[in-house]
């Protein structure tokens, strides 16, 4: 059985702002954790990498990584980190998000980062629900589901996180569930090592605020209960509703934004320099 | 030699940014504000600018303070409908102290009123339209040489004081062109937000200890921090220690207070021996100055006009100097009279209006009208609470 990379958690982490404010238990530390694996063995330079995150338990990520870090408004950190990359090509930006913060308010965002295919490796927490503003649905919610604002069982339908992205244009495309460590180190650190819109769809535990409701109070039952529902089999996604896991689209052929920009730059300044200028 | 060019008001501030160093673009289609993004998309490139046009202004809002962490002076631009929409993102940048600067073209409103007619109904959400207390600074130009003045300022005092800007125009300003005569490029000053010198594990981007605006690091240049909208301390983290808050939350307004000499700029026009003052911003001001010099040299009427370029915050002094002693006071504004609050304040009285907002500039005609009228008093005056 293979084991993780060993890796100085300390070295990348901002011990000082240390315990966190997640709740025991919580998927959000181990998300946290293999981050930092994958940062540490596809060697990025902190110096040169940005971390955003928005609001949500997901938007505390970049308070606690030591790193360029910005903490932005509820469901804009792709707008920021947008802006931040094209301002500055040469950096890496990394956006943490939850499926509240992607996929409802900050939903226009997301479908438009994956249609630029801009290089931003977003990392989508999915935990069923607004975990820090208690347990609210979410565009991710598990129909029938239990919630404040779904007292009688959500009747919401749920977004495919993954199917949305694909069809959106993101060049990379995967899953991964919290209760796979080691799956998870290989899919953030392949989206890492992608140029192009990356996401990772990572599955996650908020067994207070969603579990407590819906017959998964206790951490280790509802990250087994995760398991259950993933899958690498497509048919069985399929025919029984689960989440399919692994990468489920990657084209290195696209053109990423900002480096089209870059060249779009490149040609109209040799146009006005050969015309003598503007 | 100063270039004489016919310009419109949107291509003035589109010369301008540039001219003040914006490298950095990001915006969403809304009349009457169009031309500025389109101007921006021309010229960025030619310099090694970047343009975006994002896929809302809540997220143009976000891409330029994004962007200017990284160091870049950023511009963005809209009118009335976008305005409230960038609003959450504004307040983020006064909390977080990252410089920018917004236009507003303000159109008739309220909601989508009459996008390409004038209006002047965002005086007060200029000052008040992002939640919770917070530092603002509003330039209000009137002409089109201070358009493009102002513009330059906007970016100055916005990197001088980590504090975004906004620049507020309308459609007359705008839409209308004229000739105007460009300083000469070296005589522009510009000035660069200050940067820290201390060493990076050093930094603390919200150190209040050399002075009210601490500098600003850049990301990706090897001082690594945390911005956050959260109440923060001095290193840059959240906190809930409410001591902190105060203090924070003080030096942010006090940034501004205390330096009032240096951020305010209004314009007089022959006021010292008015018996009557109008009051005016903007395109507005533009009728309201002809009414003047028409009503002086016609009538001899003994009017005097005071106008803000700087209206938040509000030249205060200014104008209670400028109204001491005057029997009369009218303020001329194309909104249902939100200067004139203003004003009231100021003066601890209540004042003539002369209002309209159905989309129509007030004409110098409909000023001097309202000049030559026998008495201010049986004028609609507005009740004063205060």
């Amino acid at each position: 059985m293979s084991k993780l990379a060993e890796v100085n958690y300390n070295e990348y982490l901002r011990m000082h702002r240390f315990p966190t404010t997640w709740c025991a238990g919580c998927g959000d530390g181990a998300i946290m954790k293999s981050l930092v694996r994958a940062i540490d063995e596809v060697k990025l330079d902190r110096d040169k990498t940005a971390i955003i995150s928005g609001i949500g338990c997901s938007g505390r990520f970049s308070g606690y990584m030591d790193f360029n870090t910005l903490h932005v408004t509820h469901g804009r950190a792709l707008a920021f980190a947008t802006g931040m990359k094209m301002a500055y090509p040469e950096g890496k930006i990394i956006v943490v998000s939850g499926d509240g913060d992607s996929l409802a308010i900050g939903g226009n965002h997301f479908i438009h980062a994956c249609r630029r295919n801009i290089d931003i490796c977003l990392i989508i927490i999915n935990n069923y629900t607004y975990g820090l503003t208690g347990g609210q649905v979410s565009p991710s919610t598990p129909l029938a589901s239990s919630t404040p604002t779904t007292p009688y069982g959500s009747i919401e339908p749920v977004f495919d996180t993954c199917k949305l992205a694909i069809a959106a244009g993101a060049s990379f495309v995967s899953r991964s569930v919290v209760a796979s460590p080691l799956h998870m180190d290989k899919m953030i650190k392949a989206a890492l090592s992608h140029k192009g819109f990356a996401l990772v769809e990572v599955m996650s535990n908020c067994h207070v605020n969603w579990g407590r409701k819906n017959e998964f109070a206790a951490a280790a039952e509802l990250i087994k209960h995760l398991k259950d529902r993933s899958t690498f089999s497509a048919k069985e996604a399929e025919a029984e509703g689960k989440h399919l896991l692994g990468i489920l689209h990657q084209d290195k052929e696209k053109k990423e934004y900002s480096e089209t920009y870059c060249e779009m730059i490149e040609k109209v300044q040799a146009r006005v320099h050969s015309k003598g200028g503007a | 030699m100063s270039q004489i060019i016919a310009y419109t008001g949107n291509q003035i501030i589109v010369k301008a940014a540039i001219d003040a160093g914006c490298t950095f673009y990001a915006g969403y289609p809304i009349s009457p504000s169009s031309e500025i993004a389109a101007g921006m998309a021309v010229e960025l490139p030619k310099i090694g600018g970047v343009f975006i046009q994002m896929e809302d202004e809540i997220a143009s809002m976000a891409a330029i303070v994004g962007a200017s962490l990284t160091g870049r002076k950023c511009l963005t631009a809209t009118s009335g409908p976008g305005f409230s929409l960038k609003q959450e993102n504004i307040g983020f940048a006064c909390m977080t102290e990252i410089p920018c600067v917004i236009v507003n073209v303000m159109r008739s409103g309220p909601s989508t009123g009459i996008p390409t007619f004038p209006g002047q109904g965002d005086l007060m959400q200029a000052r008040w339209g992002t939640h919770g207390d917070h530092p603002i600074i509003v330039l209000v130009p009137a002409f089109h040489r201070e358009m493009y003045d102002e513009t330059i300022r906007a970016f100055n005092l916005s990197e001088k004081y980590r504090q975004p800007v906004i620049l507020l125009s309308d459609e007359v300003l705008s839409q209308m062109s004229s000739r105007i005569e460009l300083p000469d490029a070296e005589t522009i000053i510009r000035i660069d937000r200050e940067q820290p010198t201390e060493d990076p594990k050093q930094y603390k981007p919200y150190d209040h200890s050399k002075g009210l605006v601490p500098p600003l690091a850049s990301f990706f240049t090897g001082y690594r921090f945390h911005v956050t909208g959260l109440t923060h301390d001095e290193t840059g983290f959240p906190t809930e220690n409410t001591d902190v808050a105060e203090r924070l939350l003080s030096r942010l307004q006090r940034k501004i207070t205390e330096n009032l000499d240096d951020i305010l700029k209004w314009d007089e026009l022959m006021v010292e021996d008015a018996e009557t003052l109008v009051v005016s911003v903007g395109s507005v001001a533009r009728s309201a100055q002809q009414a003047v010099l028409e009503a002086r040299e016609r009538y001899g009427l003994k009017v005097g006009l005071f106008r803000p370029v700087t209206l938040w915050p509000f030249p205060e002094q200014a104008l209670l100097h400028a109204a001491a002693g005057k029997q009369r006071i009218l303020v001329v504004e194309m909104n249902e009279g939100q200067l004139a609050l203003e004003v009231e304040r100021v003066l601890h009285k209540s004042v003539e209006t002369l209002l309209k907002s159905n989309g129509v500039l007030i004409t110098p005609a409909e000023i001097k009208g309202r000049l030559l009228a026998e008495t201010s008093l049986k004028a609609p005056v507005r009740g004063f609470a205060g």
